[in-house]
């Protein structure tokens, strides 16, 4: 038996298909994927993700030790704005990706992968070595997140005025936060289906309350799997498939993570960056939508006709699109065709750059 | 718990089988199968006229989680491909002992039918593969 976050019973009393992942029983459906998924992109669907590792790093060196550790640059952060970045080792290659919370000036929250979580922790602690900064999990806290059309709405329906208002007037990513009630709650609007709504981080002991009260408004639990294919039509890179520490950012789509500016600012992994970026970067990260039937899958073989070999490296089937799509590593000089080998036949498909869906809309 | 109908026989690769009264079988996934794939959303099948082993992969299930090879429980020839899975491939999980039936097999030898588990066979059968 693996960990369980403080919805554990909640999601047996919702018939969860229970499955491990990194270490903890999580929901993967609650019996339709497909449903699930739908259901984000046309109402509101709510994820337990309490299993991600939540970080706070305090104290007054906060803002320089983040300019040093991650690729992206925290200044560019107003108060309570959030910012997606890389975590990047000397040679550029990815540790881990992650979203950073511009909390005060002495006090930064991090959301890591929580398969990535052992040596995540013990790279930052090991980083943040001659800087005035303290890192503190924070394990007792749950998280919600809440996707969809609808899931704004949803939400103010369960907060009590002082919170609904404050999360009202939140622009995308950036987050609320309220100390003063009978446990802290932390509400972002960000999340990870191309869909707009909020991610609730609060005391676990709180968690079930919130979860019912959602539940009561008609939002429907969404299981793993959804969040998987929601991601994957958003076009956001997976940690551990699309990228890791052999990938640099340039390698999987995410220079736009990567602040070049200041050119001063040292982060980690910016020589080699450098470095690479000069010398020329020999694969990209690419969109691939199959137009015949058939299922993408990770690991399968992609063919650019004249200019060489690639591999999916998240693959699957769109249930907006009704089709088969993927991210694939191919050569730079891939053009806007190529093949993929399934069971031994090379079936053609369409290079495109993701999202494949955005806001509940075909963007292919 | 599955629902394993007493009237068909079954393999231990979770494939159905229904023989008709021509002789021919159809041939399907069970319950139980189709529980474990969760949505399927692509159904690969072989064309009329192939002739299959015994154990032999003749068709592909595809669901949102994974791919997985559908094999003969007998050797034969395809007489027929159900084509409504490859519009309604979620028949399969709607409908795995009716509609979505995959194909039908002229069986080389029909004693080899009675090899293949009978209901309550395979239902020990899961039951020893939970534990």
């Amino acid at each position: 038996m693996g960990h369980q976050t403080p919805l554990y019973k909640e999601h047996l009393a919702a018939d969860a298909k229970m499955v491990d992942f990194a270490g903890w029983d999580m929901p993967i459906h609650y019996g339709s994927q497909l449903e699930e998924h739908h259901q984000v992109r046309r109402a509101a669907g709510m994820f337990d993700v309490s299993h991600m590792t939540i970080v706070d790093l305090r104290g007054a060196d906060t803002r320089a030790f983040l300019k040093y550790l991650i690729a992206n640059n925290v200044d560019k952060l107003k108060a309570r704005q959030a910012l997606y970045t890389c975590m990047l080792n000397e040679r550029g290659g990815v540790i881990d990706d992650l979203i950073v919370y511009f909390m005060q000036e002495d006090w930064f929250r991090i959301v890591v992968n929580a398969a990535t979580r052992a040596k995540d922790l013990a790279w930052i602690k090991q980083q943040a070595g001659a800087y005035q900064v303290t890192v503190t999990e924070r394990p007792e806290l749950a998280m919600i997140a809440v996707q969809g059309p609808q899931a704004r709405e949803r939400v103010y329906e369960v907060l009590d005025a002082k919170l609904r208002e404050q999360a009202a007037q939140l622009k995308p990513f950036y987050a609320a936060y309220d100390a003063e009630g009978e446990g802290e709650v932390f509400i972002g609007r960000t999340g990870y289906t191309g869909e707009d709504g909020f991610e609730l981080l609060l005391p676990g002991r709180n968690a079930v309350r919130l979860w019912r009260a959602l539940l009561e408004k008609g939002v429907k639990p969404t299981g793993l799997g959804a969040r998987d294919t929601l991601r994957l039509e958003a076009g956001m890179n997976l940690y551990g498939a699309d990228m890791d520490e052999t990938i640099t950012p340039l390698e999987c789509a995410l220079e736009w993570t990567v602040a070049w500016e200041p050119a001063a600012r040292n982060f980690i992994g910016r020589a080699a960056l450098e470095k690479q970026k000069a010398q020329g970067v020999a694969r990209k990260l690419v969109g691939l939508v199959l137009n015949e039937k058939g299922v993408l899958r990770n690991h399968l073989k992609v063919v650019v006709d004249g200019v060489g070999e690639g591999e999916i490296t998240s693959g699957g089937f769109s249930p907006t699109l009704n089709k088969a799509i993927a991210l694939a590593r191919v050569p730079a000089a891939a053009g806007a065709r190529c093949a993929v080998e399934i069971r031994g036949k090379l079936v053609p498909a369409t290079v495109v750059k993701p999202p494949f869906v955005r806001n509940g809309k075909s963007l292919v | 718990m599955s629902n394993i109908p007493k009237h068909l026989k079954y393999t231990k690769s979770h494939e159905w089988v229904e023989t008709q009264k021509d002789g021919t079988v159809k041939v399907g996934i069970t319950d139980h199968a189709q529980d474990l794939l969760g949505d399927v959303v692509y159904v690969e099948l072989p064309r009329p006229g192939r002739l299959t082993k015994t154990g032999e992969a003749c068709a592909v299930v595809e669901s949102v989680k994974a791919a997985s090879d559908i094999y003969s429980p007998i050797a034969g020839e395809v007489v027929e491909a159900n084509g409504a899975l490859s519009d309604q491939p979620e028949l399969v999980n709607k409908d795995a002992y009716g509609s979505a039936w995959m194909l039908r097999l002229k069986p080389a030898n029909p004693a080899e039918l009675d090899s293949l588990l009978d209901a309550r066979g395979y239902e020990s059968f899961i039951a020893s593969e939970a534990h």
